[in-house]
């Protein structure tokens, strides 16, 4: 647990940072299914969040929700201050957001290094592609390869290295861990508390609680298509149990 | 004479190049038709109307605006290809969201509208384009006789082949288009107008497919069914070769071209069928196509 008190940013200094987003009685359908049912959170500047929950509870489909990429939607999504559910697909990643989908979405039909630039750059500051390759020395070696000729860890690599590119300060990632070997999940794990420490604002929709809970700063609990319970970082300690039990691990 | 398998050089030369260049057409159209199937997932019916098109604002603007020959294979292609954006923008986009077959059902009804409308105002014989100056004659190469504009239809449309090849192959843009290909809904999370590059693409798969019909103006009599009876065979060049690669179609329509050319040298009975018996023999033996990938 020390490493959880360690890494997550102290409350008070939380409250003092910028809302970087928030979601407030969101509701999304795909045709005729009812899947969020009123989703209320918001993330502040430089914060790690995480949401849990049972497979269908709609983590995943809260993240598409904000990227507009399901069917209708409802309710109101701030993101840096704007207002987005009237936005189109393509302008909201220029608010500075970076999506990593839970599938990765290699593309078979370029390389790596065609992949990796392949996200148009949507503001200044993102990492330089030698800054990329120091952090992750397996893609710069198989830059030439066919994107999905990759492991499933280098594939999520590249995946993630994409969207650092491209200058986005928000980061919502999709079962990053799932399936992956235990040192390339500790490598990722490394990487977000590199991230976190350049001021990144991360959501974490997470299956590997054991990998999720020494990062997050707080973690949102889903269930029915709902955000049914919060619980920060200094709190896990002692809610931990319950939690496990609403996880069903 | 020389003999080649029992047919006189010349004979075998001549109708080898005239396969080259029917080859030539075959590519260019179905180099179009396999981008336009990659990122809006339709098959375009109109193609062979945008083609005759093409051949039609070629003759027509040399008829009463006096463009000529050069001016128009540049121009007709912004223009069929301006167009083409048109229709995407406000008619194809319309139905994108449903079945794939409204798009082959509304390209084919456009491109019954553009066939009746010229022959309508213009009669089903076809109209002679002349054919450039600097063009006409011939070259003596030795062992043949080569038509000096069937030798640049061949350089100028393997020069485009090769020119689109290289920008959806090799260039940021292209990159973009094989993405959009694969997963377009990705694309647009990461910040690419997806609408725009779909218009945009159908807009250059027109452009190619009026560009070939101004090459083929020369050539054919410019007539409102020269893209259908055209089209059928390119169709079939397409389904041989699979849709899943650029250099697959050029591969594809060229390969065609010759062994169409040379079935007319050997049994010239079955020139126009051997195409369609290839099809049928690929779809039994490699479903996906040539260069098709297997699903």
């Amino acid at each position: 647990m020390m490493t959880a008190n360690a890494v997550a940013t102290e409350p008070t200094a939380r409250y003092q940072s910028r809302e970087m987003l928030r979601v407030k009685d969101l509701h999304a359908f795909y045709g005729e299914s009812h899947i969020l049912h009123g989703v209320n959170f918001d993330v502040r500047q430089g914060e790690l969040v995480t949401l849990l929950g049972r497979n269908g509870a709609g983590r995943s489909t809260t993240l598409k929700a904000m990227m507009n990429m399901v069917g209708r939607r409802t309710g109101s999504i701030v993101i840096s201050g704007q207002e987005t559910l009237s936005m189109k697909p393509h302008h909201i990643p220029r608010l500075g957001i970076g999506y990593c989908p839970e599938e990765r979405g290699i593309f078979a039909s370029l390389d790596v290094h065609e992949n990796l630039l392949l996200p148009p750059t949507v503001s200044s500051g993102g990492m330089s592609l030698d800054e990329i390759y120091a952090m992750f020395p397996n893609l710069y070696e198989r830059r030439k390869s066919q994107g999905t000729r990759l492991s499933g860890g280098e594939q999520q690599m590249l995946a993630m290295a994409r969207i650092l590119r491209t200058g986005a300060r928000i980061l919502l990632l999709d079962e990053i861990t799932e399936g992956l070997a235990p040192v390339i999940v500790q490598k990722l794990g490394e990487v977000l508390m590199l991230l976190k420490a350049r001021g990144m604002t991360i959501v974490l929709v997470e299956q590997n609680f054991r990998f999720a809970a020494p990062l997050a700063d707080r973690h949102f609990v889903m269930d029915h298509g709902q955000i049914v319970e919060e619980i920060s970082a200094v709190q896990l300690p002692t809610r931990r149990e319950h939690l496990n039990s609403m996880l069903g691990v | 004479m020389t003999m080649i398998f029992g047919v006189p050089m010349a004979v075998f030369m001549g109708q080898l190049t005239l396969g080259l260049v029917n080859g030539a057409f075959y590519a260019l159209l179905s180099l179009g038709l396999a981008v336009i199937f990659g990122l809006l997932k339709i098959v375009n019916f109109a193609h062979g109307a945008q083609y005759m098109l093409g051949a039609f604002a070629a003759l027509l603007g040399f008829r009463y605006l006096g463009i000529n020959y050069w001016l128009a294979l540049v121009l007709v292609p912004l223009v069929i290809g301006g167009l083409g954006m048109l229709v995407e923008r406000f008619l194809l986009r319309r139905i994108a969201h449903l079945d794939h077959l409204y798009g082959l059902l509304l390209t084919f009804g456009l491109a019954l509208i553009f066939e009746g409308t010229l022959v309508n105002l213009f009669g089903v014989s076809g109209a002679r384009y002349a054919t450039p100056e600097i063009l006409q004659g011939g070259l003596n190469l030795g062992f043949m006789f080569l038509p000096t504009y069937r030798a640049w239809v061949l350089v100028a449309a393997l020069t485009m082949c090769l020119f689109t090849w290289f920008m959806i192959e090799r260039t940021r843009l292209g990159a973009y288009l094989r993405a959009g290909t694969e997963n377009s809904q990705l694309m647009q999370a990461f910040g690419v107008n997806v609408p725009l590059m779909i218009t945009l693409t159908y807009g250059f798969g027109v452009g190619l497919a009026a560009f070939a019909g101004v090459l083929a103006a020369p050539l054919y009599p410019v007539s409102p069914t020269m893209g259908s009876s055209l089209l059928i065979v390119v169709f079939a060049v397409v389904v041989i070769g699979g849709m899943g690669s650029i250099l697959g179609a050029i591969l594809t329509g060229l390969g065609m071209g010759i062994i169409e050319g040379l079935t007319k040298v050997y049994y010239p009975e079955a020139a126009n069928t051997v195409i369609f018996l290839v099809m049928i023999l690929v779809l039994m033996l490699r479903p996906a196509g040539l260069f098709g990938k297997e699903a």
